[in-house]
């Protein structure tokens, strides 16, 4: 059987204030992990993904990030991406600051 | 303090005005990243886990007030109002945007400051004693050296595309406080028999994944022979050093494999060749240099105030013999600024923080301000009599607190907090072990400890050297802390052991408290610091303490 596949979101750092953003269903970019859009194939994930690393004027370091898919939203898996959705924890600095 | 040549000035704008282009270009798509990162990388901006990062050089920890305002109006005109002190004597921004970077390094130009080579496989900022040309203990002032060096290695042609980074540091006095054999190249200010100046040279010391403690490659060096050695050391390892692999890539790796013997004779044959092309011109700039570090004149004045604040107020009394160090002048001091209050991110300043000590300095310490790598500020030259007035300042602004070289005067390195590499969080792990033990009132009872956290491999935070080291690694997807032992960044520098595997995020500050305690219970007097009852009476209970007692020995009891 073949393996799993995590469901997982796009996310990348927007070039011009470094900020981390997520793709949505419509291709653009969001501050919100809560607009991410959710991928559960895995060939449909990895052709975003290309489609989304040849944005290079408008992001910096696309990849794949793991999620678990829930009804109120995407949720990190791992705690990098949970800073990374939130800011550092020594401030109430990034996006933790931001109204969502 | 050294001042810009009219060169300098020419050269640091020329880079900014390319920067600049470089940045619009980027913007407007004509650069793609892959061709942006390096140039960008060599102008000091980073891309970090939240935001960009700029790391501003200060070369050889070495400020005037001037340039401490400048940081603090950076800091609020285009950050979020603070800086964060490094282990590598730079300031960090750690929110700008892109389109600011440029305007950011035309201020810093302002004050003769730069970001030039602060990333990159380059030779990174020099570092230094930061109480040179104020220690009682030493020899010879660094910094010249330093600046020296800086010079030379600025856009040195050879040199811009190095196997990896490069890192020197120059320290003047025998007690090392730039820990000279954790570095690429140390440097050690010394005098031969015949009395005449040189260095002992120090190679292939490093952190990081692969600690190593330097080697002398040759024990003593004249001074004038200095810029062609250097150059022959970087250049061998520029042609030796591992470009196929990113982690064997040092030049601590190349000592390792090639033996010091062989790196030696290979640096004397190049060193020879380079030696005559070098004519004097050299010599001629560091004597200019020198003439920019002369000792201000220092007056001496009466010591009463300081003698009676000493006897009246407890509070300063516990500063002063905590944070003050032995001055070579008499009446004199170097006053060492804590930015490491219980609870707060070790080596942030805000900018309000920052206006207060460039006025203490250029008050009353002759315009001189330090930072440490040990994210401490430093006034090097305050009069005795000068320190209660000092000490009231600070203590308003938060800027008092009296615990240098204490448990918690932690060195911290960014971390998952901010930094894209890292494995694990550094900074909260630092707030609650500086917390916790100013709870328990434990800290001056427990007297000199070090401890270094790092939140990866890499070590920026110097944990290898930590008495007590903190190791921050992912392990499947949650945060856990390794820890070493023993330890030490000074001139008996070495590498902390392992005491075994590792404590969660929630385990760790009652980890440390367990060592802590048992180093109180194991030390034979107060006189004993923690670092030499762990070297008599070695790791066992130390282990014990923290894992208790083996299986096999429990069932044989």
């Amino acid at each position: 059987m073949p393996a799993i596949f995590t469901p997982k979101v796009i996310t990348a750092n927007a070039l011009l204030e470094g900020d981390v953003v997520y793709l949505t269903r419509n291709d653009t970019w969001s501050r919100n992990l809560m607009d991410a859009d959710v991928l559960t194939d895995e060939a449909d994930a990895q052709i975003r993904l290309i489609d989304a690393s040849a944005r290079t004027d408008e992001v910096v370091g696309v990849y794949l990030a793991d999620v678990s898919a829930g009804s109120d939203g995407p949720k990190p898996t791992h705690f990098r991406e949970a800073f990374r959705m939130r800011g550092p924890s020594n401030y109430p600095h990034g996006k933790q600051s931001e109204a969502l | 303090m050294y001042r810009y040549t009219d060169f300098d000035a020419a050269f640091v704008a020329e880079r900014n005005a390319q920067f600049r282009a470089q940045v619009e270009r980027r913007i407007d798509g004509s650069l793609t990243e892959d061709e942006f990162k390096p140039l960008r990388l060599m102008n000091g901006l980073y891309l970090q886990l939240h935001a960009y990062m700029l790391r501003v050089a200060i070369p050889y920890g070495t400020l005037n007030s001037a340039q401490m305002r400048q940081l603090a109006y950076i800091a609020e005109r285009w950050d979020k109002g603070y800086g964060h002190f490094t282990t590598r004597q730079n300031i960090q921004f750690n929110w700008p945007t892109l389109r600011d970077v440029p305007d950011m390094l035309d201020a810093l130009a302002e004050v003769q400051m730069h970001a030039i080579q602060t990333s990159g496989n380059t030779i990174r900022n020099v570092t230094a004693d930061h109480f040179a040309g104020a220690a009682a203990d030493e020899i010879a002032d660094p910094r010249p050296v330093a600046e020296l060096i800086r010079q030379w290695s600025t856009d040195h042609p050879e040199f811009q595309f190095l196997p990896r980074k490069f890192k020197i540091a120059v320290t003047g006095s025998p007690n090392d406080r730039a820990v000279t054999k954790a570095h690429d190249i140390g440097l050690r200010m010394v005098r031969n028999d015949a009395g005449e100046p040189g260095f002992e040279v120090i190679v292939g010391g490093g952190l990081g994944r692969t600690p190593m403690i330097g080697k002398v490659v040759r024990d003593f060096l004249p001074e004038a022979d200095l810029l062609p050695y250097l150059e022959a050391v970087v250049s061998v390892w520029n042609l030796l050093g591992r470009r196929d692999n990113k982690y064997k890539s040092r030049i601590k790796i190349t000592v390792h494999e090639h033996g010091i013997d062989d790196i030696r004779a290979r640096v004397e044959e190049r060193f020879a060749l380079l030696r005559p092309a070098f004519t004097g011109v050299d010599q001629q700039l560091f004597a200019q240099i020198k003439s920019d570090f002369e000792p201000p004149a220092f007056k001496d004045r009466d010591v009463a105030p300081f003698d009676q604040a000493y006897a009246n107020d407890p509070v300063f009394r516990s500063w002063a013999d905590t944070n003050l160090s032995a001055h070579r002048a008499p009446g004199h001091a170097i006053a060492q600024i804590s930015l490491k209050a219980h609870g707060a991110t070790p080596g942030d300043a805000t900018a309000d923080q920052m206006r207060i000590m460039a006025d203490l300095a250029e008050r009353y310490g002759y315009d001189e301000l330090r930072i440490s790598h040990e994210q401490n500020v430093v006034l090097p030259h305050v009069h005795k009599a000068d320190l209660p007035a000092i000490h009231a300042a600070l203590k308003a602004a938060g800027l008092a607190t009296a615990n240098i070289g204490k448990i918690s005067d932690i060195i911290a390195c960014p971390g998952m907090d901010y930094c894209a590499l890292a494995t694990a969080r550094s900074i909260p792990i630092a707030q609650e072990i500086a917390t916790r033990f100013d709870q328990l009132k434990l800290e001056h009872e427990v007297g000199d400890l070090k401890i270094k956290i790092s939140g990866c491999i890499n070590a920026c935070g110097h944990h290898h050297v930590g008495h007590i080291g903190i190791l921050g690694l992912d392990r499947a997807g949650v945060e856990n802390y390794q820890i070493t032992l023993g330890g030490d960044h000074t001139e008996t520098a070495a590498i902390g052991q392992r005491t075994g595997p590792g404590f969660s995020a929630e385990e760790i500050v009652p980890a440390i408290e367990r060592i802590v305690d048992t180093y109180l219970s194991e030390r034979d007097s107060a006189d004993e610091a923690f670092i030499d009852t762990f070297r008599r009476v070695g790791m066992t209970p130390f282990k014990t303490a923290l894992y208790g007692e083996s299986d096999k020995k429990q069932k044989a009891a």
